[in-house]
């Protein structure tokens, strides 16, 4: 018998067409398999079986009826705990949010819902997004099915988590500086920041406005070609949402697939590669270049030198704008709300108890730095000049890509590192998001496909930078790797994750 | 509430040691279908936190998108106060925490405001124009309306608890401020209140909003500052906040310039704080001490991108402006040839648009005058309502005064009929012609009338038939009060004397 729960998406859904399998096998399939392994690896903080066997039933019967459907009707999906779903707890991985009910659909969640996509449930994240580890939610850590002693990435650890155990064939991330990435590189999956805009922001929690970009996290690149399809396009409820329709990712990655880069020119970032990279992590890098070479591609050197000031802009930023978007978390509306133990109950000191409760220590410490960046006085010495970076890293970026079509370096300078290793040095915690943060400064689309083991066994990332717009052109690439990759290995690197113990 | 033990300097001496200076900032709300970002309703009134959405209630997750309407009626308000329109300029968020914002910062403009540098001459209780530069106008977005139960004074001291109610939050506002207002001397209270009047009649004759004072659609923060001399810099100021009528704009103003002088003269210095008007007792009580250094971390509204009105957009929407409410009414005053006096007292009773339809309606303007700030000015004060809501349209008086110049009626007639309107009883003419009061003009029935006066009176007859015209009168009142007044006096003098000679 198939074994369901290693499939691609896009085999499932081939498969629910075909009527080799029905909505209801496969999403039992997956709660099961939740049911087995989650107990161990935590990648769910809210698990929706009923909801998700509901629409698989109706999609089987709708399918029973000939009835027309959305090529992943059926298919489950697990969402990230950042993006509010009408009737289901959203947490953001926060105590601020234990038990809040939100009365709307994010935008992707209605399009999700509309194709009749089964929801798992909601996935385990760093608290509202702040995080390579998933470390910081309150909501417990989230193994790495690659090694349980090891972080699964982060934010988005519980999605990437699930794809790599196999607890869902789908789900869908959000990257502001890397936390669709990063966690794919570090669990052996694919994951894609789309080009900001290219997917409506409306319902995701912010972190960043500027920077907050949801996107498909998957096992295959055609799988995110299809998820990205689907959540992708204008929404009128997102003021910075692109006009674009989101079309043409599969037919590029189905063009890659075929193996062949002629004609295409691939930059390597020399600012993202070399000093700071595990060997392991720079020779995979350097391996797949070679690939990439053979498939007929011409491998170029550019070089972007305001990438090296992009962390130190990015965490002006982010923290500014997180700082403001955080405000309304006060406990007068919703969630948590905390009265001071002494004195007066005033609307200020149930407001400042609420957030000294609620927030933990890596939101609080984003939140004072960014007021701190957007005071008078400091404004245009901190948030004013990384505004001024960031142009200069948008410029670097249109410089590179009139020399190349796609720009590549690692996702991530090394691969998954042990719980706490890193809890207590931010610093060396935000430099996992060196490769990948310009992207999000510039608005680019970026993707990490995995390429590889290095010598702790770990799998590692390989990232794929498109130009504005362009987010097909690292489809075809990233499509063309993965085939030329697996054809190496002789499976999916996924395959070679361990075996995990089903509890009893 | 404490009051400051201060006594006041007179006005008149206070306006003779101090040069006051104004600057007044006034919000308007505009009277769109939604609100500024989101799609929930905006109605008066309606039950508390039922006009929301997960925007306006400032939910995780929940984004902004721009009201069209709400930017071409803040093109628009910037045009009508010449002022140059942004070709670009984005939103800021203003950062503070209090709970009737619910998102904890205001979605404003801050250094992009929408329309700026313009001016506005404004029209004096003489007919003096003065001018009021204009800084800028911004669009924001309204805070929710907080309520404090428990409470002796409705303000949060002493409140057991308090209620939000989001309806208001996200109505969309613009801003206006103006440049510091020199050289009002004297007239500083009457100026600013005449600016905010204008404003507010701007406001409607460009049919962005309601503009009712008592709702609270314009609201004005008064900044006074006195200093020594018009050449002085400028002195330290105050800002009176929520000043919400004509009057209390003008009394306002006034109090803080006697209360100022007052500290001044004393050696005392003025505190830059926001102050509360109290309508009841007519002073200004100290709010909360405003500095400069008050920090709202502004920073450009990423959710939101620039809005770029189109050149040719702004030139549209120029070319569309409506007669502004004070060119208009010196235009209407030439054309109708009323005097200063006049035209002011027709503004002020409300009763220019009035007069203007009747006058359309083939009224003469002096009779149309005649009418509105006589009889129904009378009628309105008598039942304490303003005159549009008497019960007669500038139709019915076009109408009744077409009836007298055709001689249809007299003018006694005329206002016998008005009273059967305002009674409801129907038109000038279906009254007339229910009631039979439309003047005789066959000579027949009126001769026969005439006869039989002449044949009761022998004595007066002769009295005129020998030259003493005298007793005429006594002749036609009696054909007159037998004609029951509907005949035309001069015609029927005109028989008599026919008759008798």
């Amino acid at each position: 018998m198939t074994n369901i729960i290693k499939l691609s998406a896009n085999d499932i859904a081939e498969k629910l067409n075909s009527g080799e399998l029905t909505s209801v096998e496969v999403t039992q399939a997956f709660l099961d398999r939740i049911a087995a392994v989650d107990g161990t690896i935590n990648a769910f903080v809210t698990v929706t079986a009923d909801d998700a066997l509901t629409t698989a039933r109706e999609v089987d019967e709708l399918r029973a009826q000939g009835a027309t459907l959305h090529p992943l009707a059926g298919v489950p999906i697990a969402i990230k705990d950042v993006v509010v779903t009408d009737g289901v707890q959203t947490t953001a991985g926060s105590k601020m949010l234990e038990g809040w009910i939100p009365p709307y659909d994010a935008t992707l969640v209605e399009k999700i819902k509309e194709a009749k996509l089964p929801i798992l449930g909601k996935t385990n994240m760093d608290e509202f997004a702040m995080g390579s580890s998933t470390e910081h939610s309150a909501y417990g850590n989230t193994l790495n099915p690659w090694d349980t002693d090891r972080i699964p990435g982060g934010s988005g650890g519980g999605s990437a988590a699930a794809l790599a155990a196999f607890e869902a064939p789908l789900a869908i991330g959000t990257d502001t500086g890397g936390s669709i990435r990063q966690p794919g590189a570090v669990t052996g999956t694919v994951g894609v920041k789309p080009t900001y805009g290219s997917v409506s922001r409306y319902g995701l929690i912010a972190m960043a406005s500027s920077l907050d970009q949801a996107g498909p996290v998957t096992r295959t690149v055609v799988d995110a070609a299809l998820l990205h399809e689907l959540i992708g396009g204008h929404d009128p409820k997102d003021s910075t949402s692109l006009p674009d329709p989101a079309e043409g990712y599969v037919a590029a990655a189905q063009q890659g697939l075929t193996g062949d880069l002629t004609g295409v020119r691939i930059g390597i970032v020399k600012e993202l590669t070399g000093e700071g990279y595990q060997p392991g992590v720079q020779a995979r890098f350097e391996e797949s270049i070679n690939t990439l070479r053979a498939a007929g591609a011409e491998i170029v050197e550019v070089s972007c030198p305001s990438f090296t000031s992009a962390l130190a802009a990015y965490y002006l930023i982010m923290p500014a704008e997180a700082s403001s978007n955080l405000a309304k978390f006060d406990g007068m509306r919703f969630g948590l709300r905390v009265e001071p133990t002494e004195g007066p109950v005033t609307a200020e000191r149930v407001m400042a108890a609420t957030r000294g409760a609620g927030f933990g220590d890596e939101v609080k410490r984003r939140i004072i730095i960014g007021t701190y960046a957007l005071s008078s006085g400091y404004y245009d010495a901190y948030y004013g000049s990384a505004q001024k970076v960031r142009t200069l890293i948008q410029r670097d970026f249109t410089a590179a890509f009139e020399k190349a079509d796609v720009l590549v370096s690692p996702t991530s300078p090394t691969t998954a590192f042990k719980f706490g290793e890193k809890l207590d040095d931010p610093l060396a915690m935000y430099l996992n998001d060196i490769a990948t943060i310009p992207a999000n400064l510039a608005g680019v689309p970026g993707m990490s496909i995995p390429n590889g083991l290095s010598d702790d066994g770990m799998p590692v990332g390989f990232q794929i930078l498109a130009p504005i717009r362009e987010d097909a052109r690292m489809y075809r690439i990233g499509a063309a790797l993965e085939s030329a990759l697996e054809k190496q290995w002789g499976e999916p690197l996924i395959n070679r994750a361990p075996e995990l113990e089903a509890q009893a | 509430m404490s009051v400051e033990a201060v006594d006041l300097v007179a006005y008149d001496e206070a306006v003779t040691q101090y040069d006051p200076v104004i600057g007044i900032e006034v919000h308007v709300e505009l009277g769109t279908k939604t609100k500024m970002f989101c799609s929930a309703e905006v109605e008066f009134g309606g039950e508390p936190n039922t006009q929301v959405t997960p925007v306006s209630l400032g939910l995780p997750g929940a984004l902004p998108v721009v009201n069209g309407t709400a930017v071409e009626s803040a093109i628009k308000i910037g045009l009508a106060l010449n002022c140059t329109i942004a070709e670009s300029c984005r939103f800021a968020r203003k950062n503070y925490f209090y709970p009737d914002v619910p998102k904890n910062f205001q979605t404003s403009q801050y250094d992009e405001p929408i329309a700026f540098d313009g001016y506005l001459d404004v029209e004096l209780d003489d007919g003096e124009i003065f001018r009021v530069e204009i800084e800028r106008a911004h669009m924001e977005e309204d805070a929710g309306k907080n309520t404090h139960v428990g409470g002796s004074t409705g303000r949060i001291h002493g409140a057991e608890y308090s209620l939000v109610d989001y309806n208001r939050a996200g109505i969309p506002l613009v801003e206006i401020v103006t440049r510091p207002i020199e050289g009002a001397g004297t007239r500083a209270p009457e100026v600013a209140r005449a600016y905010v009047q204008t404003l507010r009649d701007i406001f409607r004759a460009l049919d962005v909003s309601e503009a009712r004072m008592e709702r609270g659609n314009v609201r004005a923060d008064v900044n006074l500052s006195l200093r020594p001399t018009p050449q002085s810099p400028l002195g330290t100021r105050t800002e009176t906040k929520n000043v919400n009528s004509f009057r209390s704009i003008e009394r306002a103003v006034r109090y803080e310039v006697q209360r100022q002088a007052a500290l001044l003269n004393d050696g005392k210095s003025i505190t830059q704080e926001t102050r509360h008007w109290h309508e009841d007792t007519g002073v200004t009580t100290a709010g909360r001490v405003k500095s400069d250094a008050e920090d709202y971390r502004y920073f450009p509204e990423p959710d939101l991108v620039p809005v770029e009105p189109s050149r040719a957009w702004v030139e549209e929407l120029r070319a569309t402006l409506p007669e502004l409410p004070a060119v208009k009414r010196r235009r209407l005053r030439e054309e109708w040839n009323y005097s200063d006096v006049e035209m002011r007292d027709v503004v002020n009773a409300g009763a220019l648009e009035l007069i203007e339809t009747t006058v359309a309606g083939g009224t003469s303007p002096a009779a149309a005058r005649k009418w509105w700030m006589g009889e129904l000015a009378r009628y309105a004060k008598d039942n304490e309502i303003d005159l549009a809501t008497v019960p007669v349209t500038p139709a019915h008086i076009a109408e009744l005064q077409h009836l007298i110049d055709e001689k249809k009626i007299n003018d006694k007639i005329g206002r016998q009929v008005l009273e059967a309107v305002l009674a409801g009883e129907g038109t000038p003419a279906q009254i007339v012609s229910d009631k039979g009061l439309e003047i005789v003009s066959d000579d027949g029935p009126l001769l026969e009338v005439i006869d039989q006066v002449l044949a009761d009176q022998p004595d007066i007859v002769e009295k005129v038939r020998s030259g003493n015209m005298g007793p005429i009168g006594a002749i036609i009142g009696a054909v007159m009060k037998a004609t029951r007044g509907q005949a035309d006096a001069g015609r029927v003098r005109e028989l008599v004397l026919e008759r008798i000679r």
